[in-house]
């Protein structure tokens, strides 16, 4: 049987879905979006949930080099199993700039200004054996 | 209004001290900068203290004497020591107190932070995904950055240098060796483009400052260094900052550039008029940028002025004249006063073998921290 994938947090992306989409907050008053949708950026009545794009430009770019520590890192890698990966902001147009994981860690395949698009990657085992998934953005090939 | 003075200054060595706590790091300071102006701790009517890791500071005072004074813990990540001077300095221009001190220090572990997303507000998902690290921050501005204004990364390994080359020469750093352009630039890549020996590290170490006002300085002391503007600011929506989920699409000024024009305009001089120049350099690119917010230059001038030689101890404008936090590692709330003890020092003419030349008169610090903060001072004697 296939493990049951699980995101990293509810309210994060859609999911599951076959389109999943990142959960943002559009400001009424001043258009402004927040992301992650949560409470702190702006009031729930001032505000309304909107669903971003998937597909933006990389605004910026960096490769992970080192083991973070845990906690905060939950990653399943040792010292001795981890590779870099990379990390990234992409600009949503109209939206906003959202930070995340990039599925490649290679700066060879990383340019600033060049097409993204977001994909959902497993990223760990939790302790009831499911998959614990969360979101990407890979570059959109040719 | 009084002026206000520093008329005292300590320092414990920076790097690793395994022999002494944090706390007993910063009370050393404070001894240090007792006897710098020949006071005793009695004298001290209020202090303002931080440390991020390194215990409350208001506990110094059981190392220092129960003399009952006012003593206000302070606490403001990076700029936590640029946040006790402002606070002291308030407290003498308001004509509250006469004589105080300003003290930070710490102690953190080896090894990059480790941050809490609760304490800055942010859901656990973000630090368990790997996505909360100053270090990878530090790597997307910067390389945001060089592409923006067409930097090579080179310059980035200059700063680096540089740091190294003024950190031998100053007894009180923990990196006192050179270290070839080549080497820091094929060493271990952390955060693209940054590598290894372009960060500085979180270390041990701990500062303190005597601050008078006018009236009462010139009764201790016949060489005051006049604190001419102490300015902090927050950021700005739309501003590129750590620990951030999401940016805004159009981007603002950094609140360094605030503090900046405000500690400027307080103390009615420019960022030409400075002799000796600190700023905060947690890793090389940070003192890249720094170095357009805080006015010495334009954005994508750095790399020209670097290359000959204008922010070396000889140049135009000396900065991080003791080697910045390249070369004496980071205790998060020692590191903003370190930079006015090495401006007072350098006005003072004595920092040795670091000393600028041709009498500095006038000297500048910036200290910026998460979540995206800036303190300034200019210094005068």
């Amino acid at each position: 049987m296939a493990k049951q994938q699980v995101p990293v947090q509810e309210g994060l992306f859609t999911w599951p879905s076959d389109n999943p989409q990142l959960i943002a907050r559009r400001e009424k008053k001043t258009g402004r979006v927040y992301f992650p949708a949560i409470h702190n950026y702006v009031a729930d009545e001032d505000s309304e949930e909107v669903l971003l794009s998937t597909r933006g430009k990389l605004y910026t770019w960096t490769i992970q080099g080192f083991l973070p520590k845990n906690p905060p890192y939950k990653g399943p890698e040792t010292v001795e199993t981890f590779k870099p990966y990379g990390v990234g902001y992409i600009e949503l147009p109209g939206e906003v700039i959202v930070e995340t994981r990039l599925t490649t860690a290679d700066p060879k395949e990383l340019k600033i200004g060049m097409e993204m698009e977001m994909t959902i990657i497993p990223f760990r085992e939790d302790e009831k054996g499911n998959e614990v998934v969360t979101f990407a953005f890979k570059p959109v090939k040719g | 209004m009084t002026d206000v003075c520093i008329i005292g200054i300590g320092i414990h060595k920076f790097g690793r001290t395994d022999s002494m706590s944090g706390r007993q790091q910063g009370a050393f300071a404070v001894r240090e900068a007792l006897k710098d102006c020949g006071l005793e701790w009695p004298d001290i009517q209020f202090a303002f203290g931080g440390s991020a890791a390194g215990g409350n500071a208001d506990s110094l005072v059981n190392e220092l004497g129960l003399t009952g004074i006012q003593f206000v813990n302070v606490s403001n990540g990076c700029a936590t020591g640029g946040s006790a001077l402002l606070s002291a300095y308030s407290a003498i221009k308001a004509g509250q107190y006469d004589v105080g001190v300003a003290v930070g220090f710490d102690k953190h572990p080896r090894g990059a932070f480790n941050a809490d997303p609760k304490s800055s507000g942010l859901e656990t998902w973000y630090g368990e995904t790997g996505l909360m690290l100053t270090t990878q921050f530090f790597g997307m501005k910067i390389q945001k950055y060089l592409h923006d204004h067409d930097l090579s990364p080179e310059v980035l390994g200059l700063v680096a240098q540089k740091a190294f080359r003024n950190g031998k020469l100053n007894p009180n750093a923990w990196r006192r060796e050179e270290v070839a352009l080549d080497t820091i630039m094929n060493s271990e890549m952390l955060s693209d483009p940054l590598t290894k020996y372009m960060f500085c590290s979180p270390a041990e170490g701990g500062v303190a400052l005597i601050l008078a006002s006018e009236k009462a300085a010139r009764r201790y002391t016949n060489r005051p260094v006049f604190l001419r503007a102490v300015s902090m600011r927050t950021r700005h929506y739309g501003s590129f900052e750590v620990f951030s989920p999401y940016l805004a699409l159009q981007r603002a000024p950094a609140p360094t550039v605030f503090a900046s024009k405000a500690a400027y305009e307080m103390a009615g001089v420019g960022p030409e008029d400075m002799d000796v120049i600190q700023i905060q350099d947690t890793e090389s690119g940070a003192e890249i940028m720094h170095m357009a917010e805080n006015g010495f230059c334009k954005d994508g001038e750095q790399e020209k002025l670097l290359r000959e030689g204008a922010t070396e101890i000889t140049g135009r404008m000396p900065m991080n004249t003791d080697g910045g936090c390249i070369a004496n590692g980071e205790p998060i709330g020692a590191s903003g006063l370190r930079q006015v003890y090495e401006v007072v020092l350098q006005l003072r003419g004595e920092a040795g073998a670091r000393q600028v030349q041709n009498n500095p008169k006038t000297g500048y610090t910036h200290v910026y921290g998460a979540p995206g903060l800036s303190a300034c001072t200019v210094l005068q004697n």
